[in-house]
């Protein structure tokens, strides 16, 4: 596991650019014109950034986000997840920002290595944006019936929310 | 939706602060939390431009193209009416795999182009294909093998190990996979 953690990032980028060197591509031109395109879509989500981390923030401070968890604290208690946790639960398929603005709250107020953190942590990087990504996907190709798309998603997302806190709440991860 | 959501919770956020008295803080949390939000964006640049970049030395050299090849013979078996050799099926694999390296500016073009493609193979339907489905089920579920924003988010918040997540972020992807696969496969007969 700690090898797992500590050597995928490098593996990874070492296996991208042998495979580039192997198939003679100009790797410092794909690199350059890759991050220049990463920069767009930097600067692009800082609007939404800006809404998002502004709301969480005031939802904060005003007392509203400890109603919630106080108000879902049965059900919390029940599966051992904190109760901080749920506006994430509930933002995650909605929107890629919002939960990212999410995490980025639990982080700087319990640290990244907390449990909160680590649990949100694997909720973040285990699930996708859901609405989003059928929206984008049937939308594009004009489907108006979606069938059990949005049922079988859902179920994926819950699982993987479920999991990410029996992970760290019954096997120490 | 996100209309609803970001006026709501700030029109409920500046009621409740009236009854539990925190009008001030919730005021400054306003001004406090549109500057974290570009100190954060700020934070998260040259990391989020190397991953890009990094991505893109694999696309350029045909990485998608070779992994593809390696996965079809898997994913046959969740697009049992597919032709292995068809175009749709070629944009299917590729789009599962841009998701899988992380490369999100291709994957969503060559999803699109995936569901343009089964769209035609079904009659130009207006209701979604079953292979459509599976493939946009897939979608949802994060494939993704290094969750490169949040290892940067975790790092710059000082985590001792911020790649420690990625374990059991696997555990977690497999499962939520697992049960999006199955309920796809149990649905698909019922709609």
């Amino acid at each position: 596991m700690e090898l797992i953690s500590a050597y995928s990032v490098p593996c990874f980028i070492f296996i991208f650019l042998i495979y580039g060197f192997a198939k003679k591509t100009d790797v410092y031109a794909s690199f350059t014109s890759g991050a220049k395109s990463g920069l767009e879509s930097a600067f692009n989500i800082i609007p939404s950034l800006i809404g998002l981390m502004t709301a969480i923030s005031m939802f904060r401070e005003s007392g509203c986000l400890e109603l919630i968890s106080r108000a879902a604290a049965p059900l919390t208690n029940l599966i051992h997840m904190p109760s901080e946790l749920v506006p994430l639960g509930l933002l995650r398929p909605v929107s890629g920002s919002a939960s990212l603005a999410v995490v980025t709250d639990i982080f700087k107020n319990f640290g990244p290595d907390s449990t909160q953190g680590r649990i949100a942590s694997i909720m973040m990087g285990s699930t996708e944006t859901t609405f989003y990504t059928v929206a984008v996907y049937f939308g594009s190709a004009g489907i108006k019936n979606v069938r059990h798309t949005l049922f079988a998603a859902l179920a994926a997302d819950l699982t993987g929310i479920l999991m990410s806190v029996f992970l760290v709440q019954f096997f120490g991860f | 939706m996100m209309n609803y959501i970001w006026g709501g919770m700030i029109i409920v956020s500046l009621i409740v602060s009236v009854f539990t008295g925190r009008v001030e803080q919730t005021a400054a949390a306003a001004v406090s939390g549109a500057g974290e939000a570009v100190n954060l964006s700020i934070s998260l640049l040259g990391i989020m431009c190397l991953w890009t970049g990094i991505s893109k030395i694999g696309e350029d050299a045909g990485l998608i193209r070779l992994i593809s090849k390696l996965l079809k013979p898997a994913l046959k078996r969740l697009f049992p009416r597919l032709d292995p050799d068809s175009g749709a099926f070629g944009s299917v694999v590729m789009n599962i795999v841009a998701n899988l390296l992380g490369m999100g500016n291709a994957a969503t073009p060559l999803g699109i182009s995936a569901v343009g493609k089964l769209k035609k193979l079904n009659n130009d339907r207006n209701a979604a294909s079953n292979e459509m489905c599976m493939l946009v089920v897939l979608n949802t579920a994060s494939l993704q093998l290094i969750p490169t924003t949040l290892i940067s988010l975790r790092q710059t918040w000082g985590s001792a190990s911020p790649g420690g997540v990625i374990p059991a972020i696997w555990i977690c992807e497999i499962c939520a996979l697992a049960v999006g696969i199955t309920a796809v496969k149990l649905l698909e007969k019922r709609f």
